[in-house]
């Protein structure tokens, strides 16, 4: 996003630029968003076909998706969430790494989708905060990129070197 | 009368309410005392030889005298006949034989019915909760009396820790 333009270089140029530490961390962590495999219903699909490679969620660095969630991220929540499936939820956001995102991918996963029974959550950010909501039901691999760009935009305005609150009020 | 359906009334009298067919499937209604003894007839006698369990589900009807009907679906690979088998129960007395010993896969099923209906089955080994969790305590959720929304459970949150 701007942050280094490449220009031609000059013969025995010694390749430095200036930039302030807070960008270079953000643009890191940006550009390896590791997502955590969390399909629940057919987003899931759409997820997975954002992956493959005529999508090729790589491009925007999110394409390592990690099986445990000691080395994401980014938690991409598809599909319907069911109250039994909350705690699980839960649970593996509690136990990703600092500083961890989550995508609520779908109308599913974002209200509950028609699915106002007895057994769906409406809205998975009832438990865990939710940094982008990518609307579809399902959404297309397009609309999930939207939501990973805006979440690296995201990533950008964030101060790293600032306190953080303690605890994010659910 | 489907050739079936005669058999099962000639063989159990007493049991046998009536036979419905509705585009080739036999539907039979039998009391629920005789249930058991049916569906052994058609799991065991070579003539039926019933060797695939379907499914088994139930339907509440609230305004009956008796208001569940539990349905068992039971299909011969070798014969191919499938044949409906319904029977009905009061609300005060919701239980029926356990097809278990029958066929085993009736045991995921039937806790289904269970968990879902609160229909109870005798003689099931392991009776419990299947798709609700086990301390679930708002009741049966596909039954008509409940409400479509639930009773607070999906909105109660209890593993999250209190942040003030």
């Amino acid at each position: 996003m701007g942050l280094i333009q490449i220009g031609k270089p000059k013969d025995g140029d010694l390749g430095v630029m200036t930039l302030t530490l807070e960008k270079a961390v953000n643009w890191a962590r940006k550009g390896s968003l590791w997502p955590m495999t969390f399909g629940l219903a057919c987003c899931a699909i759409e997820m997975i076909a954002a992956v493959s490679s005529r999508y090729d969620i790589d491009r925007y660095g999110a394409g390592v998706f990690r099986a445990s969630p000691r080395q994401s991220d980014l938690m991409i929540v598809a599909g319907t969430v069911c109250r039994r499936m909350a705690p699980v939820i839960r649970k593996i956001y509690d136990q990703m790494p600092e500083p961890k995102y989550v995508i609520s991918m779908g109308s599913c996963a974002t209200s509950g989708n028609i699915y106002d029974s007895y057994s769906v959550v409406q809205g998975v950010d009832r438990f865990v905060p939710v940094d982008i909501y990518v609307p579809g039901c399902p959404p297309t691999p397009e609309a999930l990129f939207d939501g990973i760009l805006k979440l690296q935009d995201r990533i950008m305005q964030k101060r790293v070197f600032t306190t953080q609150p303690e605890q994010v009020k659910v | 009368m489907h050739a079936i359906a005669e058999k099962i009334q000639e063989k159990f009298p007493a049991g046998f309410l009536n036979a419905q067919e509705w585009r080739g499937d036999l539907a039979i209604t039998v009391k629920r005392e005789a249930l058991h003894d049916v569906c052994t007839y058609l799991r065991r006698d070579p003539d039926m030889d019933c060797d695939y369990f379907v499914h088994v589900s139930s339907v509440d009807w609230p305004d009956d005298e008796e208001r569940f009907e539990v349905v068992y679906e039971v299909y011969s690979i070798r014969k191919r006949h499938r044949i409906r088998i319904k029977t009905r129960v009061p609300e005060h007395d919701c239980i029926v034989d356990s097809m278990t010993d029958l066929w085993y896969g009736a045991d995921f099923m039937e806790r289904e019915v269970f968990d879902m209906m609160g229909i109870r089955f005798r003689n099931h080994p392991d009776l419990r909760r299947i798709l609700m969790p086990d301390d679930y305590t708002e009741g049966y959720p596909l039954r008509k009396d409940f409400p479509v929304q639930g009773k607070g459970w999906r909105d109660s949150f209890d593993f999250l820790q209190d942040p003030n």
